[in-house]
């Protein structure tokens, strides 16, 4: 079946929006600087009815609701300093991704649901990093696979000392896959095991207990039951005396981002996807209003939710999961930024004079992630520069995501694009450079260049300084998009995703490039060998009655 | 430290005077397994010499001589069945292999959880029954629970053996936190759940011999038929112990049914309370406890483990050479009857991972038989208005399908208020426990028993009723 044949309402949509007042599988308290998140996964309310969630083992349902909870932390409680991430069952803190889930999901979605958890954990590294807002991983019992994964992303883990409580990465042994959510790379890169003890914990199915999971750094600390709810609260208390960040901030409530569906595509207020099944492409457009709005940071913080430059970025960043999750077929993107590039540079100089206001040091952070979420879509993405088009600052930003950008050159329709602060360092990528320090890594002076030329730059001059990947002309310029979004969907998908991923992350490497790119060449590759999911692999021979026959050959 | 005789103060037949490393691991672990019988045994007793039956060999008169030893003093033996020849491994993907004499690698860490977890248990019964001998009914009765103490303390040597023999340094390390855990200790409780519920009354006591040392006896039979040769010797032997443990239990409750219905003849009219006996809707109520915890031994109704244990021939099914002609478990379901969106649903599920199920069924059969067994009791004091039953499986469960749902004494499911609500009717109320306690009183004058229970028709190897089993 083809994209056009298949009708829009039929397509199943999360709602990536859930408030914590509706969660299913977690209970979020708050008092003071300290929220507790219990992980409560309810058996039968997975997303898809083929698996159930036993022992607190999650699907995207479950991670979404994590996602909005520390969202949710990081604009409407600013004063919580600490959360404490445990579980409410006895014995388990949480036995990582529901094994059935993923053996009946189809490739495609798998690896995207490994991205939407990475993303979800570096999240909250993230918000731990820069927003002071730390995460103590309080395992009340064993957390096994992306249980444990999810306690690596924390400030700190403490272990329940029952003698029976463990932590484990049994993917290999079990399940004859590799941890996915970035498990091998933080136990060595960020907690810093040693190599030959990892490689001991990663083929113990049953895992390391107590004492010697912290002698062996894979926990912080660890606490007899009898102790344990003063052990967390002393710790809890340790985080948030830690933490600078000032307190007494009051939050801003997140509205939902409603998105309304067509066969047409996805529409929002400020932001539509044109979807065109029989190319595999979608159009996305961004709309600036008319007047820059807010011009303090108060004035931002009281229209919270609604001020137009966050609301974009959520409507964009919404707009990128559902094309990723639902229109698998999809596989070119174009962006396109229309508006007045005065109201980007208005905005942008609102975003850098007021970095010390904690609401708009949200708002950057967020559209940081969202920026990244664009670098890690594996989509080809396109940004289409023509008449009305505003890359400017901080929407520049996004046509420096794309892995190609066309610019039309020509004096009769004239367009804008624009530097800003915001260009010059607050969307790190993935790497850890900017957007415009990758593109010009043979050439750092480039960069200073660019970034010297703040204001409205016209498509001659933005051509001149390496902003185009082709500059056309009027005449040209419709033919030369149809034939190069063509071309695009002709090649195989696999290879496209692997060669913009190779392209895309030019420079050093950091934890998150690791992530992601063993994520995608590891993890993915492993994930279609006959050794895993061949008929008698050892993830679909997992929870059978048969055991797994392997193919010894070493590649 | 003095070199320890092996060959005297343990008996084996694993020949340990010639086996260096067993030794060592031995010498270590020894004095540390006397100091956790001399801290978590029966504590008050170990003065006190007791007419114990000890095992010297495996051979028919050897494996059971009788005499009066201090419990500290006891000769922990170490057992396997002996050796059959050529042993092929009769299930699983293994089937018809040569039965392993090591263990095999890829299997290690589920044996040794295996091993670690039934070994768990056997130390635990002995924490759970140490004060009890404080209010022994008679001195026979103290002298069978000390027997018992002292034999799940041989199991627990049975299974550090094996972990010392074959699992290196990791298995050291196990068979020293299996000395450190303890029942009901909230920070290092026993493994499995049914191991940290106390026992403080006799009644409680002769339940658990009942049914949760009937676990033990299908979790034995299971192991038997292991692929790991040493693993299913070593738990063949001690299944001629587990007899024991179950006799015990079971006319232990026979002689409190007994005892009761003797009252109720004699003072038909009467409160059976009112003559210091235990009466049979309470009697019904501890089995409903003790059995409905032990159904939880056996794991969920539908297990990935199951399988797994089952496909890599390391547990089979009771009695699986005995009872089955097919034995790979491949390529049939099973009718497993599980709770899934707010409603029972019968499914069908793969042979091998419904095994829990199977040997679960198999235990509730045998426990039938005792039941059965106890109401023939009535039957003879001419008691027709009350028969003994075994709760239905799904009642009062704390693993699996059931676990954290409501159900009554048949099965049917309902609301947790109503289960507040009626639960005293099933399980022992707190009212129940207070009167049980208050009839628990020592009586240890030879040959005079507890009013509340009666003697029973013989003694111990063939000595009298009146015999001294525990010099005081
Ligand atoms: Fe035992
Ligand atoms: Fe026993």
């Amino acid at each position: 079946m083809t994209a056009t044949e298949t009708p829009a309402a039929s397509l199943a949509h999360y709602d990536f929006h859930r408030r914590p007042e509706d969660f299913v599988h977690w209970q979020l308290d708050v008092d003071g600087p300290i929220a507790t998140l219990r992980m409560n996964v309810q058996e039968d309310r997975g997303l898809h009815d083929h698996y159930r969630l036993k022992l607190n083992s999650y699907d995207l349902g479950v991670d979404i609701e994590l996602a909005a909870a520390y969202q949710h932390l990081r604009f409407e409680h600013p004063e919580v300093r600490c959360v404490v991430l445990t579980g409410n069952l006895d014995r388990v803190f949480c036995a990582g991704a529901n094994i059935v889930m993923l053996r009946t999901s189809p490739h495609a979605f798998k690896v995207n649901f490994c991205k939407y958890t990475n993303e979800t954990r570096l999240y909250i590294e993230d918000a731990s990093d820069h927003s002071g807002l730390k995460t103590l991983a309080a395992l009340n019992g064993t957390a096994s696979g992306g249980g444990y994964e999810l306690a690596l992303a924390a400030d700190r883990i403490l272990l329940v000392d029952d003698r029976n409580s463990a932590v484990s990465l049994p993917e290999l042994p079990l399940l004859g896959v590799l941890p996915g959510t970035g498990g091998l790379t933080r136990v060595v890169d960020k907690r810093m095991v040693r190599r030959d003890l990892a490689d001991v914990f990663c083929t113990i199915a049953e895992g390391i207990k107590g004492k010697r999971a912290a002698k062996w750094d894979l926990v912080d600390g660890v606490a007899p039951l009898s102790k344990w709810d003063d052990a967390v609260s002393e710790a809890a208390k340790e985080l948030v005396a830690a933490s600078e960040t000032p307190t007494g901030a009051e939050g801003v409530r997140l509205e939902p981002v409603a998105p309304r569906f067509d066969e047409e595509g996805i529409h929002y207020d400020l932001v539509d996807v044109a979807i065109d099944g029989a190319a595999r492409t979608a159009a996305i457009t961004l709309q600036l209003p008319d007047d820059v709005g807010p011009k303090s940071a108060a004035d931002a913080r009281a229209q919270g939710s609604g001020w137009w430059f966050f609301k974009l970025f959520r409507e964009l960043d919404d707009a990128l999961l559902h094309l990723r999750l639902e229109y698998l077929d999809i596989g070119t993107i174009t962006l396109r930024v229309v508006g007045d590039p005065a109201v980007v540079t208005a905005v942008d100089a609102l975003l850098a004079d007021a970095a010390d206001d904690w609401f708009v040091r949200e708002v950057r952070l967020f559209v940081k992630r969202v920026l990244k979420r664009v670098d890690l879509t594996a989509r080809s993405v396109f940004a289409i520069a023509d008449e009305g088009t505003a890359f400017a600052g901080t929407f520049l930003e996004l046509a420096l995501a794309a892995d190609r950008i066309y610019l039309l050159n020509d004096p009769d329709q004239p367009v804008s694009m624009g530097v800003t602060a915001m260009n010059g360092g607050p969307f790190p990528m993935s790497n850890g450079l900017t957007r415009l320090q990758t593109r010009f890594l043979g050439d750092p002076s480039r960069v200073d260049e660019i970034l010297g030329e703040a204001g409205v730059l016209d498509a001659e001059r933005a051509d001149e300084l390496g902003l185009a990947t082709v500059a056309p002309d009027g005449i040209d310029w419709e033919d030369d998009i149809r034939i190069a979004l063509e071309e695009r969907a002709s090649f195989s998908p696999d290879a496209l995703t692997g060669l913009e991923a190779n392209l895309r992350f030019a420079g050093p490497e950091t934890l998150e490039t690791k992530i992601f790119g063993r994520l995608s060449a590891w993890q993915n590759w492993i994930f279609q060998r006959p050794n895993a999911v061949g008929k008698r692999g050892a993830l679909q021979c997992y929870g059978t009655p048969n055991r797994p026959e392997l193919d010894f050959t070493r590649t | 430290m003095t070199a320890i005789d092996y060959e005297s103060k343990i008996p084996n037949n694993v020949d340990l005077s010639s086996d260096r490393r067993l030794q060592r691991a031995l010498e270590h672990w020894l004095p540390q397994y006397i100091d956790w019988w001399k801290e978590m045994g029966p504590t008050d007793f170990n003065n006190n010499d007791v007419y114990l039956r000890t095992a010297v060999s495996v051979d028919s008169d050897g494996w059971a001589q009788f005499g009066y030893v201090k419990m500290p003093e006891y000769r922990w033996g170490i057992f396997l069945a002996d050796r059959e020849k050529d042993r092929k491994i009769g299930f699983g993907d293994h089937l018809g292999e040569d039965a392993w004499q090591q263990v095999p690698g890829e299997y290690r860490n589920w044996l040794r959880r295996i091993i670690v977890t039934q070994a768990d248990t056997e130390p635990a019964s002995v924490e759970q029954q140490r004060m009890l001998a404080h209010t022994a009914p008679s001195l026979y009765d103290m002298r069978n629970l000390f027997q018992v103490n002292v034999e799940e303390g041989r199991h627990l040597w049975a299974m550090v053996y094996l972990l010392q023999t074959y699992f290196g340094k990791d298995g050291r390390e196990e068979a020293e936190e299996l000395l450190e855990r303890r029942s009901g200790n909230p920070d290092h409780p026993r493994i499995l759940g049914t191991f940290n519920e106390p026992i403080t009354s006799w009644l409680d006591f002769f339940c658990f011999t009942m049914f949760t040392d009937r676990d033990g006896k299908f979790q034995l039979l299971s192991l038997a038929e292991s692929g790991f040769d040493p693993l299913a010797r070593t738990c063949r032997f001690m299944l001629t112990e587990e007899a024991h443990h179950m006799f015990v239990g079971q006319t232990g409750v026979g002689r409190i049914i007994e005892r009761a219905t003797q009252i109720m003849n004699e003072h038909p009219k009467d409160d059976p309370r009112k003559h210091g006996v235990i009466d049979l809707p309470t009697i019904q109520k501890y089995i409903n406890f003790w059995s409905s915890s032990s159904n939880d031994l056996y794991g969920g109704e539908v297990s990935s483990n199951s399988a797994n244990f089952f496909g890599s021939s390391l547990k089979g099914r009771a009695w699986e050479q005995k009872n089955y002609t097919e034995h790979t478990g491949l390529d049939q379901m099973k009718e497993v009857t599980v709770w899934q969106d707010g409603k029972l649903v019968t499914e069908q599920v793969p042979l091998r991972n419904a095994m829990n199920e199977v040997l679960r069924e198999d235990y509730i059969e045998d426990n039938q038989k005792g039941v059965n067994y106890w109401n023939k009791i009535l039957d003879k004091a001419g008691i027709e208005d009350f028969r003994f039953r075994l709760p239905h499986r799904r009642f009062n469960r704390n693993i699996g399908s059931f676990a954290g749902l409501h159900f009554d004494i048949d099965g049917n499911p309902m609301s947790a208020s109503e289960w507040e609500a009626r639960k005293d009717e099933w399980l022992p109320s707190e009212a129940d426990k207070a009167y049980v306690h208050s009839l628990m009183q020592k009586c240890v004058e030879p040959g005079k028993f507890a009013n509340w229970i009666a003697p029973p028709p013989k003694g111990i190897n063939d000595q009298p009723i009146d015999f001294e089993y525990v010099r005081l």
